[in-house]
């Protein structure tokens, strides 16, 4: 995987994960153009498209678009498994999660995410793993709330 | 100085804002109250500041004043700080930032913290963002992690490992031996970055490769795993609606195909569990299709027995079927990369193929038109065709101009029948006639003049088809030529195929006028009508409309037609004996060949030049005494016939058109001087004549007789030609090069590019491979053939690209030490 993010329709960015190093200008038209393309996307359409030399993997949930930048040899239907497993560590984490609990508690979104892929690839395939391991840290955090 | 406001709150403020304005000046107050607090060094709220500040960047706020930050709160003892603080340090920093290299002692120290949650931390961050640099200084202290027995460290080195090597492949080696035992593993975390380690290594180096398939066994023991996780029972931890663990079958399917391909025996080893998954994997859900579909790609790849691959394709022709679009899509795709090597397989679900033409996707629609091109075949040509045209008519602008050409080339190779041929045509003409590439015109009519008995026919139509409409200017172009050739034809009403229709000169000539003058008509439309209306003075009676019409353009604005009209002009007055002569019938023109292969690979979009074989020779349905071989080579991507028309689309010269008009009849071997019609094949380097690779492998070798040299050796790489006459014709020189590499790296994505001078003709067939490997171990070997006709001293320019060490590398070079009996 190249790189992940996490708009919503009005096409407010609310994570992005990068696994390549790219210059914050490239990042930025690329956020941008990447955006209005999915945006444009029919509901009946296919979760894939191609882009310049990637194949994007996308896929709505509720008011948060999650799309997934692969690379030519990668299996575009167990990205789709990927996105969706995120989606389940999210939403035990934070309980029914939705939107604005990704808007107010970002930096939580992006542990959870490096908990879960490295570098593109998953780190650990069982959820209850993933979940523990962020337990665990948050515990270690002092109990007063620094931010 | 008041506490800084918290993250949550700031968050909650930014939102209240109303407009793009107010939330600028809101971050713009925010932005300094933090630069005055990170300047006051102050240690307790330097982590709230700095996650502020992440929240301001990702609204799309610089936040580069807040990167030595992130550094300091990496060194901090506490863990809340580190935590954001490498999250800050993956969002703000890169490795293009030098202050990023200061984060390289931290991470040390925190690779080897007591808290193996700190380890992780330190592990992400250099797996995400490490910088070669940083790679290499810390590569130890990753291996060292690599052989720890707490699985959660294990599987993040792993990844980090993968990172390393990545950026700096050199060290590959050293992550080997702590790869021992790694897939020996219970943990499904280690196991799983374990077989990503595994696949990044093998797919980087051949010799780790081979290394991996015979000294670890390591076939048998991903078959035993894999075969474990299908055969468990349920296993809470890992399943995914029913499914154990996809992800990691997934992930070691991959590795199988790498292990397998190119390989008998690995391919053997795996041939039964790979059947296995997929004849026992569930498919319902997605999941189970996502294993299907990598098992189907694997299978595909290695050197499986045709059973299986049988077995693969039927997978894919389910996928078809499913209702999910997405299925669809992969597995339109998977086909058009398997349709050259398995055609006959993918034959048999050519009408479900078809059915895809009406998706509502775009992206299916496209594959569906692509796959059905390399689909179609004489057995099937009326039925596809009639699908392909509907097709057309139906189908967004953005799909016409390749529908269009495909339909073009198809019809080609395997129409029935001349009628058939000239409908489709039509049809094409008349419903996407906007959208045909401008190549096609010259094709249509050297086509139509081929055509002897259908002229009339033809002409009858295209007349018909331009009282319609008047705005697609190939279908004007190529109906002003033929009523300029045919007029007689259409006049005189003696169609047979079709009944005849009852039309006048003066219609005709009313028709040709009216394109003259029409807002429609593109300059050249406009050429190709006038000379039409010269051509009917032959051929009409009504010879004073003509010269009235004639005489008019030559004061035209229009430099194109002027210079037309004047000539047509002193044609009538000066040389009027030689009007007949001059525009008399054109004779039948003889037709370059085109390559069969070629046309696959164009339809596809995908040149596979490995994949094409002997299977598919061409297949010309021209007659077959095209006598010249040497137009034979002019084979390539995109190959059009070349035809050396003169009329519409040359532009005028000096001397005269008319003394053109009798050069460019004549059918000499040389290549067509300056023809607008010649195919993609660029022309635009004189002297030479610039070929790229083309697609039909050749086995000639060795050479007899004509001693060997060396082309070109230079930074290790050397390549040597060795010669043979083709039997056929002896002015052809098959030249065999040999491409071989002493350096101690491979180079990769190798390709070698040959031009010739005008006087030569030259065709390059597929290489063997694109990867020279190090230290001679294997040469890769192409084929040139040069046609000579003019037994010229043989001369080539040369230029090689290819990736070493992972920058690319190109080199020009003149070869002109040929021995002479090459070329003699």
């Amino acid at each position: 995987m190249r790189f992940m993010l996490l708009f919503s329709r009005q096409g407010k960015l609310r994570l992005q994960k990068w696994y390549t190093a790219t210059a914050e200008r490239d990042k930025k038209k690329m956020v941008r153009e990447l955006m209005q393309v999915v945006l444009a996307r029919k509901p009946k359409m296919c979760s894939f498209l191609e882009w310049r030399d990637l194949k994007i993997v996308y896929k709505r949930y509720a008011s948060l678009y999650f799309c997934c930048a692969v690379e030519e040899q990668d299996n575009e239907l167990i990205t789709l498994e990927v996105i969706h497993r995120f989606v389940e560590l999210l939403d035990k984490y934070f309980g029914s999660v939705c939107e604005l609990d990704i808007i107010f508690n970002f930096e939580k979104a992006y542990f959870i995410l490096d908990e879960f892929l490295m570098g593109g690839e998953i780190q650990d395939t069982s959820k209850k793993s993933v979940l523990k391991a962020i337990e665990q840290a948050d515990l270690l955090q002092e109990v007063y709330d620094y931010f | 100085m008041p506490a800084p406001i918290r993250l949550r709150e700031l968050i909650r403020t930014i939102r209240t804002a109303r407009t793009q304005a107010e939330e600028r000046e809101m971050i713009q107050k925010e932005c300094a109250a933090i630069r005055s607090s990170f300047r006051e060094e102050d240690n307790t709220y330097r982590c709230r500041n700095v996650a502020k500040l992440l929240y301001m960047h990702m609204l799309g706020y610089p936040a580069h004043f807040g990167q030595l930050e992130c550094l300091k709160l990496i060194a901090s003892q506490k863990f809340t700080d580190k935590r954001i603080g490498y999250l800050g340090a993956m969002l703000l920093l890169d490795e293009r930032q030098d202050v990023h290299l200061l984060m390289t002692n931290c991470i040390k120290n925190d690779l080897n913290h007591s808290t193996q949650y700190v380890q992780g931390l330190a592990l992400c961050t250099l797996g995400c963002m490490g910088s070669s640099e940083m790679c290499r200084d810390l590569a130890g202290e990753v291996e060292k992690l690599l052989k720890t027995s707490n699985s959660y460290l294990r599987k993040k080195a792993a990844l980090c490992a993968v990172h390393v090597i990545r950026k700096v492949p050199e060290l590959m080696e050293m992550f080997l031996p702590a790869t021992k035992n790694l897939l020996s593993e219970k943990n499904h975390g280690v196991l799983h970055t374990s077989v990503v380690l595994l696949t990044e290594m093998c797919e980087r180096s051949p010799d780790m490769l081979s290394h991996f398939r015979k000294n670890e066994k390591l076939v048998p023991q991903l078959v035993r795993i894999l075969k474990n996780l299908i055969m468990s029972g349920y296993s809470p931890e890992h399943d995914v609606s029913g499914i154990s663990d996809p992800f990691l079958q997934v992930r070691i399917l991959r590795l199988l195909r790498i292990l397998g391909r190119s390989d008998d025996d690995s391919s053997e080893a795996m041939n039964d569990i790979l059947a296995q998954v997929a004849t026992n994997t569930e498919t319902s859900k997605n999941v189970g299709n996502a294993i299907l579909y990598e098992t189907v790609l694997t299978i595909m790849d290695i050197k499986s027995e045709s059973g299986l691959r049988v077995l693969a394709i039927n997978i894919l022709g389910r996928f078809l079927l499913n209702n999910d679009k997405n299925i669809r899509y992969v597995a339109l795709t998977s086909l058009l990369k398997t349709v050259q090597t398995d055609h006959n397989a993918v034959q048999r679900h050519r009408s479900t193929i078809v059915d895809c033409l009406k998706d509502l996707d775009v992206s299916i629609k496209r594959r569906a038109m692509e796959l059905s091109f390399a689909l179609v075949n004489g057995n099937n040509i009326r039925g596809m065709m009639k699908e392909l045209l509907y097709f057309l008519d139906s189908c967004d602008p953005e799909f016409k101009a390749d529908c269009a050409s495909g339909v073009f080339l198809a019809a080609e190779k395997y129409a029935p029948s001349k009628r058939w041929h000239i409908d489709t045509i039509m049809r094409v003409l008349t419903t996407a006639g906007s959208y045909v590439r401008d190549d096609s015109v010259p094709n249509l009519i050297q086509l139509i003049t081929n055509s002897v008995e259908m002229h009339a026919y033809t002409v009858q139509r295209l007349y018909k088809a331009l009282l319609d409409d008047i705005s697609q200017q190939p279908l004007v172009q190529v109906a002003s030529w033929c009523i300029g050739e045919y007029g007689d034809l259409l006049v005189s009403g003696q169609c047979e195929e079709e009944e005849p229709i009852q039309v006048t000169e003066d219609e005709v000539l009313d028709v040709l006028e009216g394109l003259l003058v029409s807002n429609l008509s593109a300059p050249v439309t406009r050429g190709y009508s006038l000379t039409a209306i010269m051509k009917l003075s032959t051929r009409f009676s009504s010879v004073n409309r003509i010269k009235k019409v004639v005489s008019i353009y030559g004061s035209s604005i229009d430099v194109e037609l002027q210079q037309r009209a004047v000539e047509y002009n002193a044609l009538f007055k000066k040389y009027d004996h030689m009007r007949p002569a001059l525009l008399e019938r054109m004779p039948i023109m003889e037709k370059t060949a085109t390559n069969g292969p070629s046309e696959i690979v164009q339809t596809n979009g995908e040149t596979d030049s490995t994949v094409l074989d002997t299977k598919h020779p061409p297949t010309i349905t021209q007659p077959p005494s095209q006598g010249n071989d040497l137009l034979d080579l002019l084979g390539g991507n995109d190959v059009v016939p070349v035809i050396q028309t003169s009329l519409p689309t040359k532009p005028p010269s000096a001397g005269g058109e008319l003394l053109d008009l009798l050069g460019d009849l004549s059918l000499t071997g040389a290549p067509p001087p300056a023809p607008a019609s010649v195919p993609s094949v660029p022309m635009s380097q004189p002297p030479f004549l610039l070929d790229g690779l083309s697609s039909q492998p050749l086995f000639n070798d060795i050479g007899t007789g004509i001693p060997p040299m060396t082309a070109y050796n230079k930074n290790g790489l050397k390549i040597e030609f060795m010669f043979e006459r083709s039997n056929p014709n002896p002015n052809i020189a098959v030249i065999t090069i040999h491409a071989s590499n002493s350096t101690e790296a491979d180079m990769t994505d190798f390709v070698f590019q040959a031009a010739v001078p005008k006087t030569f003709q030259l065709q390059l067939l597929s290489p063997s491979s694109n990867v020279v490997p190090a230290l001679n171990q294997g040469n890769v070997t192409q084929v040139i053939r040069v046609l000579n006709p003019q037994k010229q001293q043989l001369r080539m320019r040369i230029k090689l690209t290819y990736t070493y060490k992972g920058s690319p590398v190109q080199d020009l070079a003149e070869v002109n030490n040929f021995p002479p009996q090459s070329w003699q």
